[in-house]
């Protein structure tokens, strides 16, 4: 039996700081799928929301939180967290639920308000947190982005330059998509003059946090057959797998790493493990794949990412960007959206805008962002201690 | 300098041996895994289930992973110099371990003094000042090539 859903629909509202209720998104980006799918809500039958933890209750609850404002029509809900791969949970969730035959469409929706200025954690003299802990010890994000970026530079031989070049070649992914925060083609100069936050990275290599949402309705392929949508891009596999004990890659919030001391244990990464599972589900493999949406929290994290999903041997990255391979007419174009580069991160809506962004390229309706002969497309992030998703998507 | 005592920024988490300060974890009796910081009821090794762990001190040598700086101030729990004075950060593989552990680097070392690979040894520094005390945790400092601990 085939384990394929179909995507009828996709929409966003633009990335920004627009400080407006975060409901307000999810609504938009969902009559904005709903629209390009062609059905009414009311057929809806599954709402899956990815949570905002910033939000208070109604966040918590984003599911029904978007439900409600879309009108009560006694759909099922469900609401999932798991920071930065919360939308691929909440996209997991439909499409199990799909499969089992318990809905035949779904609405998958996620959506963010984020404050100004630093995430701090919670009061007091809490040592036992390990968030609060390393804030105490002076270790914030950007600690983590560029600790793997200085590993690369020193094992691989990885310049800044390089790390300017994933910049540069996001911004003018992003110039022309009209949901990108930030439309600005930046220079090398620019990027390598901008203030350095953490060494190697500088202000310009570290991405933003945005308001913003995006949804999708995905179905069966019965259903999509049914209504004449026979020929829609298809989900293909969603990977939300954990990391594998000894977990060996230093990772917010932590201050250690699993130990891999213990007879018969071996030490894994959590990155690479991601796009290996949902290539194993979707029994394509990474010759296969036309594009890549990834997660750039830093620049450098980018090239990370072409190793973990397999699009280059590990070590190589860099000649990737050197010689153009990712950029748009590249031989395999990543971030063509513009990635974290050009949005910033909406934490729960992030990873439903990459599948957003890999429907269009799937479809042919990327505007000036289009891509040629695009087939195969997978997406890969990840959030804290570990948790990641990856998905695929194709023709 | 002052007379305020010094105590640990946070009790417990390793000795207060000015000389050969070691970090304190702990180490499951049946599979042999270490963690840090010790606190931990269950075994995380996924084959072990195991409740009991010997309290242990870490080694306190080991091979730089990655290093960077903190050039802008962290936000609070962190309590900053003022003027804020930039620090170096370093993850540091021990061997027997076989596991990461972050810290900061001793003032006075920047990111053109490590390399990956390099080896890094833990000592005590000031993390801050109350009005109590001085509050000391573990550092990293590189060792230079040809250079005993």
């Amino acid at each position: 039996m085939s384990q394929d859903i179909a995507v009828l629909g996709v929409g966003m509202h633009p990335w920004g700081k627009w400080g407006r209720n975060f409901s307000e998104y999810g609504v938009y980006a969902a009559r904005e799928a709903l629209k390009d799918a062609g059905i009414p809500w009311q057929d809806v039958q599954f709402v899956s929301g990815a949570a905002t933890m910033r939000c208070g209750y109604p966040g918590y609850v984003a599911g029904a939180t978007i439900a409600q404002a879309l009108g009560w029509q006694g759909a099922q809900v469900n609401t999932s967290y798991a920071a930065c791969a919360s939308g691929s949970q909440a996209l997991a969730a439909a499409r199990a639920k799909i499969l089992a035959g318990e809905c035949e469409v779904a609405l998958v929706v996620g959506a963010d308000t984020t404050p100004k200025g630093f995430l701090a954690p919670a009061k007091g003299f809490r040592p036992e947190d390990p968030d609060w802990l390393r804030f105490y010890l002076g270790i914030t994000n950007p600690t983590y982005f560029a600790l793997y970026a200085r590993r690369r530079m020193d094992l691989y031989g990885d310049t800044e330059e390089d790390f300017g070049l994933v910049k540069i070649k996001n911004s003018e992914n992003g110039f022309t998509n009209p949901n990108a925060r930030y439309k600005k083609k930046f220079t090398m100069e620019e990027i390598l003059n901008s203030a350095m936050v953490a060494d190697p990275l500088r202000l310009l290599q570290i991405c933003a946090t945005s308001d913003g949402g995006a949804a999708m309705i995905v179905s069966s392929m019965e259903y999509a057959k049914r209504i004449g949508k026979a020929n829609a891009v298809k989900v293909a596999a969603v990977s939300t797998v954990t990391p594998t004990f000894a977990s060996a890659v230093v990772e917010m919030p932590d201050i250690a790493t699993d130990s891999a001391a213990a007879a018969g244990v071996e030490a894994h990464s959590f990155r690479a493990a991601l796009p290996k599972k949902a290539y194993e589900q979707a029994g394509i493999g990474p010759e296969d794949v036309s594009l890549a949406e990834v997660y750039d929290l830093s620049s450098a994290l980018e090239l990370d990412w072409y190793e973990d999903l397999m699009l280059c041997p590990r070590g190589e990255a860099a000649q990737m960007v050197r010689e153009g391979a990712t950029k748009l007419g590249g031989r395999l174009p990543v971030n063509t959206s513009g990635g974290l580069a050009c949005f910033g991160e909406a934490v729960p809506a992030q990873a439903i805008a990459q599948v957003c962004e890999l429907t269009w390229q799937l479809r042919g309706q990327a505007g000036e962002r289009q891509i040629a002969n695009a087939k195969v497309g997978i997406t890969a992030n990840q959030g804290l201690f570990g948790h990641g998703s990856s998905v695929i998507l194709k023709k | 300098m002052n007379n305020k005592p010094v105590q640990a920024a946070i009790e417990g988490w390793f000795t207060l041996d000015t000389d050969t300060p070691h970090l304190i974890g702990a180490c499951c009796e049946k599979c042999g895994t270490y963690y840090f910081p010790k606190t931990l009821s269950f075994c995380k090794n996924p084959a072990c289930d195991s409740t009991t762990f010997n309290e242990v001190e870490l080694s306190r040598q080991g091979k730089i992973w990655s290093y960077t700086n903190a050039c802008y101030k962290p936000p609070e729990p962190f309590v900053a110099d003022e003027p804020f004075v930039p620090y170096a950060i370093a993850a540091v593989e021990l061997e027997k371990e076989q596991m990461i552990i972050l810290g900061q680097v001793v003032k006075g070392v920047d990111v053109d003094q490590m390399k990956v690979g390099k080896t890094a040894t833990l000592v005590l520094e000031t993390l801050h000042e109350d009005d109590d005390a001085i509050k000391v945790t573990w550092k990293w400092q590189p060792i230079a090539q040809g250079e005993s601990a």
